[in-house]
């Protein structure tokens, strides 16, 4: 190990740095900026207060995705308060000249999912949206991550904000796959492991023959929920999985400037003998189909294990916790977690809407049917996500299975729109967050897992492992 | 646009205890379909404050002994999850004006301090021993001073606090919203998306 040699975190954050601010903290330069309906139009109004515009309005994109329906998208949308919020991001982008992809451009959808997409989301950059999940763009070697919306107005008028540098902590996962488990399996075999606070104050840095191996869409799973984890940002190191993603997508450059831009992008990865502020080594091998059991991410079991016992607990606060989180899910302590029933399936979000999840789902569910009495819902990610899932017919195949077949948007991840639970419906969702009323009846219950997982589910009517349900022996 | 030097905040406390305790739970998604941050005071914590019919459930926000309680006691991982700034500025406009808690999220802690709310952190026990003091008086007036990273109660009692030092001098200097020296920089600024190669 050299002085030199640094992790792309390091080399990202030190390419961005525009000064040291009178407090200490880095006034670092915000490459690309994402907006949506939700978090930015009090920036806007914040902007007018000052009397600010937006400095940089090209390296600013806007989509809608919280509040849209995913059954009619005909405008003006029912809710006048959603109807309020659409409009009022259309004239925020045309007053300031964003680029918006709004719902008739084709490419609307969730804000993480159309920026890869797009080709917006690119190695060694530094991204922020104000929305946690920004860190799902860290698939790509980019430092990702979510903002509160003064910061929203901050990078809006200076391209900038106050930030301090994270420690960098290596999580490598080698290894293969059982048959079965998929990257959504890994997130939150790392989250529990590391718990839902362990990543404070971290920028995660995943790697690994695992992560090598997985496809940039894998890899946006992992990423997209490290906050779960309680990590602001998380990545990976851009390789050539990375770069035939990006190539050809509208906003990537072509010709020699792509070649240039390559070169660059490789630059960033972390040196090979770069110095960590904290190691973990997991082998793939040891992680099963998974599913939480509580009201944070990490509480969470291997398919075939129980949920816990308060009285097994290692603290008081510990104790509190679990018996606080079997009180709202209704679970006795000591209940095996397959067999649990469910009410609802969800397949869709930034964390689980994209092709390769609506194929690996629709893989299986073909020849099956949702049981009676479930409701199950496939949400495609984006318009361009739903065209091409169209255009494989997957479609047919939700619906012939008794899936309702959706158009883009957050859908029953957060509850800002239409798509909510009712009372206390037990939902299994390939989302991110099973925290308290978090899918829209506050009472509601989430059981986050893979969509894989969503699926069996959904045709089993209780939380089932899909390995037996589609009889899965090989990948 | 000067700001305040905000060195302590006194006032009295109220516990809501607790890990983990997230942004939904501050203020839950559906309050959130608004264009302005007006009027989210209400909302707070409002899904465990409120039975579906909309009569009060048993929280201590709403124990009439910790009414106008300007300072929250919580635990670990206070405001982890959504990045919504909808949550400090409900628990702002709720007339809460400062947390001490065992950890932050961090966008949380970031979100609070540039709307000059101060965040600190102590240890487990002393929250507890300071929960404890507020809930057997709840008329005690709590001082978290910043500067000297302690928070003292009551006839000479104090329990020692933490802040992360750039959070503490912005605090402390009057500069906790950053815009105006942000917007200082724009030529430098404009090197750097130059050198960077956005441009």
């Amino acid at each position: 190990m050299s002085q030199s040699d640094k992790s792309l975190y390091e080399k990202v954050w030190d390419a961005h740095a525009v000064k040291t601010l009178s407090n200490g903290q880095t006034q670092l330069l915000i490459g690309t900026h994402l907006i949506h309906e939700v978090t930015s139009p009090q920036a806007f109004g914040m902007l007018r207060d000052l009397n600010l515009t937006v400095k940089y309005p090209e390296r600013t994109f806007a989509t809608v995705d919280h509040i849209v329906p995913t059954d009619s998208q005909e405008m003006p949308f029912a809710d006048p308060l959603a109807d309020a919020m659409i409009k009022e991001l259309a004239n925020n982008a045309k007053e300031f000249g964003i680029t918006y992809f709004d719902l008739p451009s084709g490419k609307q959808g969730v804000v993480h999912v159309v920026g890869p997409e797009e080709g917006i989301t690119q190695p060694g950059t530094t991204i922020a949206c104000g929305d946690s999940h920004t860190a799902t763009h860290g698939a790509f070697g980019a430092i990702a991550f979510g903002i509160g919306t003064t910061q929203v107005r901050d990078v809006l008028a200076t391209q900038t904000i106050a930030m301090e540098k994270l420690k960098v902590r290596r999580i490598n996962v080698d290894g293969e796959l059982q048959a079965g488990v998929y990257a959504k399996d890994v997130i939150l075999h790392i989250i529990k492991l590391l718990g839902a606070k362990g990543g404070i104050g971290y920028a995660y840095e995943y790697g690994g023959s695992l992560l090598d191996s997985f496809s940039i869409e894998e890899r946006m799973t992992v990423c997209n929920m490290s906050i779960e984890g309680g990590a602001r940002c998380g990545y990976v190191n851009p390789d050539e999985m990375t770069f035939e993603y990006l190539k050809g997508r509208p906003y990537c450059p072509e010709g020699e400037a792509w070649d240039t831009a390559v070169e660059r992008w490789k630059s960033f990865a972390s040196d090979a003998d770069c110095n960590y502020d904290d190691v973990i080594d997991i082998r793939a091998e040891d992680i099963a189909p998974s599913v939480t059991w509580g009201i944070s991410p990490d509480q969470g079991v291997f398919i075939d294990e129980s949920v816990p016992d308060p009285a097994q607990a290692q603290s008081d606060a510990e104790k509190a916790s679990i018996t606080d989180a079997l009180e709202y899910m209704q679970l006795e302590a000591g209940t095996p977690v397959k067999g649990i029933p469910v009410d609802v399936a969800f397949i869709g979000s930034c964390t689980n809407g994209r092709l390769s999840d609506f194929q690996e789902a629709a893989r299986f569910l073909k020849g099956h049917h949702v049981a009676e009495g479930v409701k199950a819902i496939a949400v495609p990610g984006s318009q361009i996500v739903a065209k091409q899932c169209e255009d494989e017919g997957l479609d047919v195949i939700f619906e012939e299975a008794g899936f309702q077949w959706r158009k883009a948007g957050c859908s029953m991840c957060l509850a800002m729109n239409p798509d909510k639970l009712e009372g206390d419906q037990l939902c299994a969702s390939s989302s991110n967050r099973n925290f308290k009323g978090r899918q829209g009846s506050p009472t509601g219950r989430t059981v986050l897992m893979s969509p894989v997982m969503v699926a069996a589910a959904a045709v089993a009517g209780e939380i089932a492992d899909a390995r037996e349900v589609f009889q899965i022996t090989a990948n | 646009m000067a700001l305040d030097k905000i060195t302590q905040v006194t006032g009295r406390g109220v516990y809501v205890p607790g890990s983990d305790i997230d942004t939904d739970r501050i203020i839950p998604a559906r309050f959130m379909k608004c264009v302005t941050f007006d009027g989210l005071g209400e909302y707070l914590f409002y899904d465990v404050r409120y039975h579906e019919d909309g009569s009060k459930k048993d929280h201590p926000l709403d124990d009439a002994r910790f009414s106008g309680a300007s300072i929250l006691l919580s635990g670990e991982n206070f405001g982890c999850g959504s990045s919504r700034e909808h949550a400090p500025q409900a628990l702002n406009r709720f007339g809460i004006h400062a947390v001490i808690a065992e950890s932050f999220a961090e966008i949380f802690f970031g979100n609070c301090t540039t709307l000059g709310m101060p965040c600190v952190t102590a240890s487990s026990d002393d929250i507890k021993t300071l929960a404890t003091a507020v809930e057997t008086d709840p008329s005690l007036d709590i001082t978290i001073d910043i500067e000297n990273g302690q928070v003292t109660y009551g006839d000479g009692n104090s329990i020692a606090i933490t802040i992360p030092a750039t959070a503490s001098d912005a605090l402390i200097n009057g500069r906790w919203d950053p815009i105006a020296e942000l917007l200082e920089a724009s030529e430098q600024v404009a090197a750097t998306v130059t050198a960077a190669g956005y441009q």
